[in-house]
């Protein structure tokens, strides 16, 4: 009985009124859950529709929905934090409980948020805009997905069960090691996070092929819209990032779980290793959430500025240099490890060197912007918002990229409010604003432009209330991850002001969560397939686009291709009608979703080391993947009557 | 036009700043009080006076093209202009520019870092050279500094002689840590495996807050410590004062200190030879046990067996 009891109170977290509120209020949420499925009979339609679905544009809306939930949970931990940090000797948060805090918050933007965001409006724009019916490998696809959502969820798992990591995002050794970090929170951070880097990499495989192989005829790489170059390049970064971390996240797990020396101070483990490849992957991560978002801002602005992006080869090869570069400078996270002199010096010049392509391309969307015809849509504001703010955040970084002067700005707020101006002002408005832009293509409504404008000023303006004054504070001697401080070094009215405004930007992310319901409801219907008057391949079709995105596979003969066509219309060329033929499209499959769930009860049996958990786990992975290998039906076709009903709904076809 | 309510908002959030902070010396990294920091800063100067001008020629193109293309009917609209090679020439060829301007002092610094800054002061008197040197080793969650030319232990607060180059010799017990006191220079990582090295020097006696900046566990945000700078005459009475009023730090006491703790400031008048290996947790324990082969080649001459003898 006892035995019982000690294991219980180890095994749930306890002692503390937040948690057993989260607690509560998971509990509630899962009954209400399984309450409306099974009181609507929903139970079939999810599974049918959704959980086994191979859909390129449903797994999108799936990503997204899983990266604002992640985001929800990510900007409470924020809050939690800025909250503890108003006031000087603040006692809301203690020590244990803030340094969980601000790593579940690291953890859940960079890998929870981030990514899925950018890999739903990939999923969701990549396929159309370059003309195809789905990415190259929709199963895969699917595996992509449901690994990095069942990775969130025991990532997740452990605020109430076992206890969070508590290490910082960056883990690193030895403090992250079994001896200076026992207990279960590290082990979930290192199997969450790889499991969900499994389906990341897997992604990078699939967008690569799809882009590389599936466009439309006549769509030459120098034809490609500029996001779908965009993912290209991160494809290709994806795929060298990835594994460095799949091997470091391994090697800790090891040296965790079965006691390898590794990274372990003892028995000559070298703790620097794991912040080399770390960062390795680390940096390359950094233009992994960026450089899509560099691609959607080029689609909005040229669209709301009805202009052709400006120097488009030109941007295309800053995306490429940027991409090298990005592999060259992850020593600069680290100048203060003692480096010698000729190493900081080359990372040093090699960090500046990538503000060159950024640069031209802050100048090339400024002068798409000249002699444009500017339409400040919602989006569009997204877009318009991220020029001057990320060149803060760009310019803060080339001051950090001065190897002698970041022995001053390292590991200090100056460093924090860095990295927040570009993930910020970079990911997260690119985000909102692919977003706000790609909606109409995701659902077939608009999302009300004033409540996004609304949600758009108050989110934007509180942000440079939180993290201009940051840059102060770091200068003032403050570092991150401090879970308190003492009065009188003149910081509590500089951290009050930056707490004003974290709950600003609760308030807009608020706002635009109120949006997507009342829109729901109210929004205006989009029935024409291209509400924005867009030009690329993605409008060309109905909002949501059919099953199979295109009845025909379009014919590309320019770059903004659907701005081409849509010329040639109103210069009056008629386009001949071709009959239909029936369309090849893959079947759904429950496996994906099976093997994931394998993958999340092989994590938690390894998290807490129990093997007669951990191992069947893993033989139910291999199971599930015999299996596959034995389905040989695995497609059907769309046949003809079918598609003439959906065109002719469409108003495409009479 | 929009954007010029934004930058309402800036400048008056600016001046709010300005007005909170009151007096810059709470800016520790722009308040450089010795050489080291010193250079530091006009580095940070010299970036931020180019980083403004980047950012002020950002901004002023932005606004333009937004208030004159902005508007409904705007007359020079022309879809036509996507691209202009002498322009696009000329916005690669300023960064580039930029980059170099920077890039030059940059290396100049960061060569300089390695030799120590010249001395504006005599040495005290119980020097052996011209420099001082001080072992620092980070503990959770605490510093111990040890003086090994004049053979005493200081633990969270550190004094060291004004206009003398100081050069810490940084180590870790246990977790990473960096070694940070803004006003005199900037920091440097404490590791257990790699011995680092970072040269400081103040200008004038001072009291001045270094801290740890590198995440370390539960206690790390209260791992500060205090550099106390001195004429040569006041560090000279110091060090004896130290040797005649302080405890010794024995072995037991040290191993106290190994503990992950926060502690208050002390001062021994002498500490036992065996803690200048700076053995790291996982040798240390290991010496105990008498397991680990890292101790091969150790001298074995301390008192640790016989810890404890007096306190």
């Amino acid at each position: 009985m006892e035995n019982i009891k000690t294991f219980l109170s180890h095994f749930f977290v306890t002692g503390d009124p937040m948690i057993y509120g989260a607690d509560a209020s998971i509990a509630l949420v899962s009954v209400a859950i399984v309450f409306v499925l099974t009181y609507f009979k929903k139970w079939k339609w999810l599974w049918r529709e959704w959980l086994t679905t191979v859909d390129h544009k449903r797994i999108g809306i799936m990503y997204i929905i899983a990266a604002l939930l992640m985001l929800f949970r990510g900007g409470v931990d924020a809050l939690m934090m800025r909250t503890q940090l108003a006031l000087p000797n603040m006692h809301f948060l203690n020590s244990e409980h803030y340094n969980q805090v601000f790593t579940t918050h690291g953890t859940i933007m960079i890998i929870f948020v981030a990514m899925p965001f950018i890999f739903g409006l990939m999923n969701i724009a990549v396929p159309l805009q370059i003309g195809a019916r789905d990415v190259a490998f929709p199963f895969l696809n699917a595996v992509s997905f449901w690994l990095f959502f069942f990775g969130a969820m025991l990532f997740n798992l452990s605020f109430v069960i076992g206890g969070s990591p508590d290490a910082g995002w960056s883990s690193y050794a030895p403090y992250a090691g079994a001896e200076l970090n026992p207990g279960v929170g590290q082990n979930y951070y290192l199997i969450g996070v790889q499991i969900s880097g499994i389906g990341s990499l897997a992604t990078g495989i699939n967008f690569l092929v799809t882009i590389a192989k599936m466009r439309a005829p006549g769509m030459t790489l120098f034809k490609m819209p500029l996001f779908t170059w965009s993912i290209l390049i991160t494809s290709i970064i994806v795929i060298f990032a990835f594994p460095a971390f799949t091997v470091a996240l391994a090697l800790m797990t090891i040296d965790r779980l079965f006691g390898a020396h590794f990274f372990t101070i003892a028995s000559g483990g070298s703790p620097m290793l794991w912040a080399n490849l770390f960062w390795f992957w680390g940096h390359p991560e950094v233009y992994i959430v960026l450089l899509p978002v560099f691609g959607i801002f080029s689609e909005v602005i040229a669209t709301f500025a009805h202009k052709a992006l400006f120097g488009y080869v030109v941007m295309i090869w800053s995306m490429i240099a940027i991409s090298v570069l990005s592999f060259l400078t992850w020593l600069h996270h680290f100048f203060t490890m003692g480096n010698t002199a000729p190493v900081n010096a080359f990372f040093s010049l090699s960090t500046m060197l990538i503000a060159i392509p950024t640069g031209v391309k802050i100048f090339n969307w400024l002068f798409t912007l000249n002699k444009g015809r500017i339409e400040f849509t919602t989006p569009m504001l997204w877009a318009l918002a991220f020029i001057p703010n990320f060149t803060v955040g760009g310019v803060t970084g080339v001051m950090l990229a001065m190897a002698p002067a970041d022995y001053q700005y390292h590991n200090s707020d100056f460093l924090v409010a860095h990295f927040h101006s570009t993930l910020i002002a970079g990911t997260v408005f690119g985000v909102f604003c692919g977003l706000h832009y790609w909606w109409p293509k995701m659902f077939g409504y608009l999302l009300n432009e004033k409540l996004g404008k609304w949600s758009f000023w108050i989110f934007m303006i509180s942000y440079n209330i939180c993290f201009m004054p940051m840059y102060f504070l770091g200068l003032m001697g403050m570092t991150r991850r401090m879970y308190t401080y003492p009065a009188g070094l003149g910081w509590g009215p500089i951290n009050f002001i930056i707490t004003i405004g974290a709950f600003g930007m609760g308030l807009g992310f608020t706002i635009m969560a109120a949006n997507i319901i009342w829109s729901a409801i109210h929004g205006k219907r989009d029935t024409t397939g291209d509400p924005w008057d867009g030009r690329t391949l993605e409008w060309s079709t109905s909002s949501p686009a059919p099953e199979y995105n295109f009845a025909h596979i379009p014919v590309v003969s320019t770059r903004d291709a659907f701005e081409a066509m849509k010329e040639e219309e109103r210069k009056g060329v008629k386009r001949r009608q071709l009959p239909f033929e029936p369309i090849h499209m893959p079947n759904n499959s429950g496996i994906p979703f099976i093997m994931s769930a394998f993958f999340f009860v092989a994590g938690f049996g390894f998290v807490f080391e129990w093997y007669w958990m951990g191992i069947p786990g893993l033989i139910g992975i291999v199971i599930c993947l015999l299996a596959r290998s034995f389905v040989y039906n695995d497609h059907h076709h769309i046949p003809t009557d079918e598609i003439e009903r959906t065109e002719r709904a469409a108003g495409r076809f009479s | 036009m929009k954007k010029t309510f934004k930058m309402k908002v800036l400048g008056a959030l600016s001046l709010l700043l300005v007005l909170l902070t009151g007096c810059s010396n709470h800016i520790a990294v722009l308040n450089p009080q010795g050489p080291v920091a010193r250079e530091q800063y006009h580095l940070i100067v010299w970036s931020l006076i180019m980083m403004s001008l980047v950012l002020a020629v950002v901004l002023i193109i932005f606004i333009y093209v937004l208030v004159r293309f902005g508007r409904k009917n705007s007359k020079d609209y022309n879809p036509n202009d996507t691209g202009n090679r002498k322009l696009e020439i000329v916005w690669m060829l300023i960064p580039v520019l930029i980059c170099v301007a920077l890039a030059v002092p940059t290396l100049k610094v960061l060569f300089s870092m390695d030799q120590p800054p010249k001395a504006t002061a005599e040495a005290p008197r119980n020097f052996a050279g011209k420099t001082l040197t001080i072992d620092v080793t980070s503990v959770q969650w605490k510093w111990l500094f040890r003086y090994p030319e004049q053979n005493i232990e200081t633990v969270n607060y550190v004094v060291i002689p004004k206009g003398v180059p100081v050069k810490f010799r940084l180590h870790a017990y246990d977790a990473m840590n960096a070694f940070w006191v803004p006003e005199l220079g900037g920091q440097q990582y404490t590791m257990t495996d790699m011995p680092m090295q970072l040269w400081l020097q103040a200008d004038k006696p001072g009291n001045y807050l270094g801290r740890s900046s590198n995440y370390s566990g539960k206690g790390f945000a209260k791992m500060d410590f205090h550099v106390l700078a001195k004429s040569s005459n006041d560090f000279d009475s110091w060090i004896s004062d130290i040797k005649s009023n302080s405890p010794a730090l024995t072995m037991t006491k040290y191993r106290e200190l190994l503990k992950p703790n926060n502690v208050k400031p002390m001062a021994f008048s002498s500490y036992p030879k065996e803690i200048e290996k700076n053995l790291n947790k996982a040798q240390m324990e290991g010496k105990e046990s008498g397991k680990s082969d890292s101790m091969k080649g150790m001298d074995m001459s301390g008192d640790s067996g016989k810890g404890g003898h007096h306190e």
